[in-house]
């Protein structure tokens, strides 16, 4: 079975969902994040989602988790590319994605991650990950 | 009315699921659905069909083209044999949730359909069918 | 009785069948189908012919059961003429004429042809009497869905037509609404809307209700579906042109935009400018200062 790989790009992974996604897979795809964000210190994830013709409340869940446990490593999640059609059938349905930042493509999203860690950086408040660099 | 085309989906597993949005995606473009109509009822089916799987423990779909005079339509009818649902009017109202999902599905597939009609008697089972007709 | 009918009706058109058209066409004719110049006098010839024809068949094989089996061609051959009699313009009646008027020759032929038996006579025309009003009404019907057809696709190109996205700057949009948001025109709207986010790589799309007539709760949740679905593609939007009278409305419905609204398009096209990181500059005047006033 496989698994969504996961790029890593600067201090933040990317993700591109290009298969119609089942409950494992989802479930894997969770599990493989949590993991990298904290192996790695990445502070933003970036989902992209161009690929998608639908979005349901399933995979909807799905995002809503991972931005949940991102939020908790310190990593801010970013969903980028949504479609036209997708955005309207979503507010149609009532899935807000409360929480959840999104960006019309992956530059525009990289560009708000490197933002917000310029801005936290700038302030020189130490972030949750500098006990992880020993 | 005529029905142009008729096709039944088993619905057993995720896969299922994935064929149900497939079938769903194809009779759509047949009626000449443009893309946002598209997407809503193959997004409708896809709450359906993971609902019948989720709480109704597998069931089936009947797909159906229709034509009326001039009008073409999809119609979707998902059947369990499941435990049904006690209160229909709950489950109708958004997030509200047995399963630990969205709550979104029923009301959700409501609001993406033109048509929508569900049955369901607790212990015997669930019945709701959505439609969609080609917006002139 | 009905079968008879049928039988005198039928033997009756096809051997006077050139009279009956003759009469046909003359009523047509005299009745203002040709005068003003919607139809050619060779088209119309053509059209009653037809008809005629299959009228004849049709009555041969399935009596006169309009709405039966056999006298699907002879309906779908009236639609057509509806059909372009509704484009060209020609009113209802004129449409339902063109069946309607078929009667009376076809009575005066009915008398000719039984003139010494009046029973034979009473019982034609009755079967013509049928079968021809079912035909006059099949007529105005197609007509009138070819109306609502033609409405229904008009409506449609108001809606894209009252629905431009203008560029204002690199990523800053903006959607003039004029008229009303109803649940069809949020549709048209949101996909200009989203489509033009996508082509010019909007981060900010300025919403103006200028040429909304009123804001009630419909309208809001319209305009608020129309900003939640800018936003799940990265766009911000701003809401501008809200008159004071709107907003009072506003107010006393409990309405609430949950977005940044601004009295004019120039105080949001300036919040854009800055949320994008610009600045407008006034360079030094060149004209002389007596001349600038």
């Amino acid at each position: 079975m496989d698994r969504i790989p996961i790029l890593k790009l600067g201090g933040a992974l990317i993700v591109t969902i290009q298969v119609d996604m089942h409950d494992r897979l989802a479930v894997a795809l969770e599990e493989d994040l949590s993991e990298r964000i904290v192996r790695t210190g990445a502070r933003g994830v970036l989902i992209e989602i161009s690929a998608l013709e639908i979005v349901d409340s399933f995979i909807g869940r799905m995002l809503d988790n991972i931005a949940a446990v991102s939020r908790v490593l310190d990593a801010e999640v970013v969903v980028v590319g949504m479609r036209p059609a997708v955005a309207i059938t979503l507010v149609e349905l009532g899935l807000t994605l409360a929480g959840i930042k999104t960006a019309l493509n992956v530059e525009r999203g990289m560009a708000m991650i490197q933002a917000r860690l310029a801005e936290e950086d700038a302030d020189g408040v130490e972030s949750a990950h500098g006990h992880r660099e020993e | 009315m005529a029905i142009a085309r008729s096709e039944r989906l088993p619905i057993r597993s995720g896969d299922d699921v994935v064929r149900v949005r497939q079938i769903t995606r194809t009779l759509s473009v047949e009626a000449g659905f443009g893309l946002v109509d598209q997407t809503k009822i193959v997004t409708a089916a896809s709450e359906l069909a993971r609902n019948t799987l989720d709480y109704g423990g597998g069931g089936e779909v009947h797909c159906e083209l229709l034509h009326e005079g001039r009008r073409k339509g999809l119609r979707l009818t998902f059947e369990d044999q499941g435990p049904g649902i006690p209160d229909v009017e709950k489950a109708l109202t958004d997030h509200y949730t047995t399963g630990g999902g969205l709550g979104l599905g029923l009301g959700g597939a409501k609001r993406l359909s033109n048509e929508f009609h569900i049955e369901s008697t607790v212990g015997v089972g669930t019945r709701v069918t959505i439609a969609r007709w080609k917006s002139t | 009785m009905a079968t008879d009918g049928t039988e005198v009706l039928i033997r009756t058109i096809a051997s006077e069948e050139g009279e009956i058209l003759a009469g046909w066409l003359s009523l047509l004719k005299t009745g203002g189908s040709l005068q003003s110049g919607r139809i050619r006098e060779a088209e119309l010839e053509t059209q009653a012919k037809s008809v005629l024809g299959l009228l004849r068949d049709a009555l041969r094989s399935g009596g006169t059961k309009a709405d039966g089996e056999a006298y699907g061609a002879l309906r779908d051959t009236l639609g057509d003429i509806s059909r372009s009699r509704a484009i060209q313009g020609f009113t209802p009646t004129d449409t339902a004429n063109f069946v309607l008027s078929l009667k009376e020759p076809v009575f005066d032929a009915l008398s000719r042809a039984s003139a010494d038996d009046a029973t034979q006579v009473a019982a034609g025309t009755w079967s013509a009497s049928k079968v021809l009003d079912q035909l006059g009404l099949h007529t105005m019907e197609v007509f009138l869905q070819s109306r609502e057809e033609i409405i229904g696709r008009q409506g449609e190109e108001i809606a894209e037509l009252s629905t431009p996205v203008v560029r204002l700057w690199d990523g800053i949009i903006a959607l003039p609404l004029i008229g009303t948001l109803d649940s069809a025109r949020t549709g048209v709207v949101m996909e200009n809307l989203l489509q033009a986010i996508v082509d010019e790589e909007a981060e900010i799309a300025i919403i103006d209700i200028t040429g909304v007539p009123t804001v009630d709760t419909l309208v809001a949740q319209h305009l608020l579906k129309a900003i939640a679905a800018a936003r799940l593609m990265g766009a911000d939007c701003i809401v501008s042109g809200i008159r004071p009278q709107i907003a009072q409305t506003m107010v006393h419905l409990g309405v609430e935009l949950n977005v940044v609204s601004k009295a004019t398009l120039a105080d949001a096209f300036a919040v854009a400018l800055r949320r994008t990181g610009r600045t407008v500059v006034r360079k030094a005047s060149v004209l002389p200062d007596e001349n600038r006033r």
